[in-house]
């Protein structure tokens, strides 16, 4: 478990999410994917979430490998959840593509939140 | 606070009648701790002159290692763990060099009644206290060693070159944050002006991933350009970051991008006014 605390956190995610994804054996786009939808969530967790822990693992279900990653926020939640993964809204100065586009960046992904009980986001990509 | 009293006083007996001896012990245990990478002479003199501060410290009757007595005592130590800290000592060894004072004292304790137990115990709280400013004393140093360094970083990692009359280049390696951008922009836009330059290529190889963060600083980096009557291109697209940018959903409008560095300085010679020829005198494309 990793804390996202401040910006050296967000670094720390992408290089873990990195090294899970090459021993995933993942193809350099797959990684490429996942690192890029890390540092989104990462983020995220740090400037709306005031800051929280990504959870790494490596998982094996019906024969497939995968990487998941967990991003955990005690913060104030997302009122709107549809709206927030809406293409271009943002309620800060983003270009608001962060949760949206890492939906599409990796395979299954899964939003948790509710006002003032904080967000969880958990993502993962499969190997081949 | 500590109260001071008759355990200085004993203190300072101590300390001074063997005096030499003991700081010439205390000399040779550091000296050795250091393993030789700072001069016995060095040792000598740094210590000689704590061992005299403390002396003086001790003789006012005080054992509050922050307290006013004790200002000179710290003034050296701070000066001590500088030193270490830029020599590459370790926190270690830099509060060894205190601590090691303790065992000095040891031998010269008689035992035979209460008073030296006393006096050896305020003297090793006192020593602690000491210790632990030099530690701290010692991270400050490391950490604006390492604030320095880091901006060293910045500065060396985003170098602008002249890549032809009238076009400059910038490649980027390592990830872009916000500090980075803020450096990157400032030296480009400068070298505009310095080379009178129009056209620049910000060449993104060296990035490993490209996110909405690295997105917003390049895309503001570019209008800066713009409004100074600059056109930029940006190079170095791999087959992964275009694919992932395509996914995030990131659009770069109507800015120039391409695949290679050599692409984009044709781009940009052509769009200066270049014009090429194949050798052999037929005209080539234009
Ligand atoms: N962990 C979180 N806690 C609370 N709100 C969040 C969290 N993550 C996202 N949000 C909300 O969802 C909105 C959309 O997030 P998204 O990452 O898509 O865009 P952004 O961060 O504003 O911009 P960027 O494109 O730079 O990521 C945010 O503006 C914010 O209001
Ligand atoms: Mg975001």
């Amino acid at each position: 478990m990793l804390a996202i605390a401040a910006n050296d956190g967000v670094v720390r995610a992408r290089q873990v999410a990195r090294t899970l994804a090459q021993q995933c054996r993942l193809s350099l786009v797959e990684q490429t994917k996942l690192v890029t939808a890390a540092s989104e969530l990462a983020r995220n967790t740090l400037v709306y979430g005031g800051g929280g822990t990504m959870t790494a693992s490596l998982v094996d279900e019906r024969g497939r490998r995968g990487v998941r990653l967990v991003f955990a926020d005690q913060g104030p939640g997302i009122p709107d959840v549809d709206l927030a993964l809406t293409d271009g809204w943002t309620s800060g100065s983003g270009m608001g593509l962060g949760l949206s586009g890492s939906k599409r960046l990796v395979d299954d992904f899964v939003l948790e939140s509710a006002p003032g009980r904080g967000t969880t986001v958990t993502i993962t990509k499969w190997g081949r | 606070m500590v109260a001071g009293g008759e355990g200085t006083t004993r203190l300072v007996e101590l300390l001074t009648v063997r005096g030499e001896d003991l700081g010439a012990d205390w000399a040779d245990r550091v000296s050795r701790s250091l393993g030789g990478r700072v001069s016995r002479s060095e040792v000598q003199r740094e210590l000689g002159e704590l061992y005299t501060a403390l002396l003086t410290a001790l003789q006012t009757g005080s054992l509050d290692a922050h307290g006013e007595a004790f200002g000179e005592v710290r003034a050296l130590l701070s000066e001590l763990s500088r030193s270490r800290a830029r020599q590459g000592f370790t926190p270690s060894e830099t509060a060894l060099s205190l601590f090691s004072l303790k065992e000095v004292l040891e031998p010269v304790l008689t035992g035979e009644d209460g008073g030296d137990v006393r006096a050896y115990l305020a003297f090793t709280k006192l020593v602690d206290d000491l210790g632990l400013f030099t530690i701290e004393a010692y991270s400050r140093t490391r950490e604006e060693l390492i604030g320095a360094q880091a901006e060293q970083l910045l500065e060396l990692s985003t170098p602008v070159v002249k890549l032809w009359d009238g076009v400059i280049g910038v490649p980027l390696v390592g990830t872009l944050d916000s500090a980075r951008t803020m450096v990157v922009m400032e030296k480009m836009l400068q070298a505009l002006v310095d080379t009178g330059s129009e056209q620049a290529v910000i060449d993104i190889t060296g990035v490993p991933a490209v996110d909405t963060e690295v997105a917003q600083h390049l895309l503001k980096t570019v209008v800066a350009a713009r409004l100074m009557g600059a056109e930029c291109t940006i190079s170095g697209i791999r087959p992964q970051i275009a694919q992932t940018i395509v996914a995030l959903g990131i659009d770069f409008g109507d800015i120039v991008t391409k695949a290679t560095l050599a692409d984009a300085l044709r781009h940009a010679l052509r769009a200066s006014g270049v014009t090429f020829t194949r050798p052999g005198g037929s005209a080539g494309a234009r």
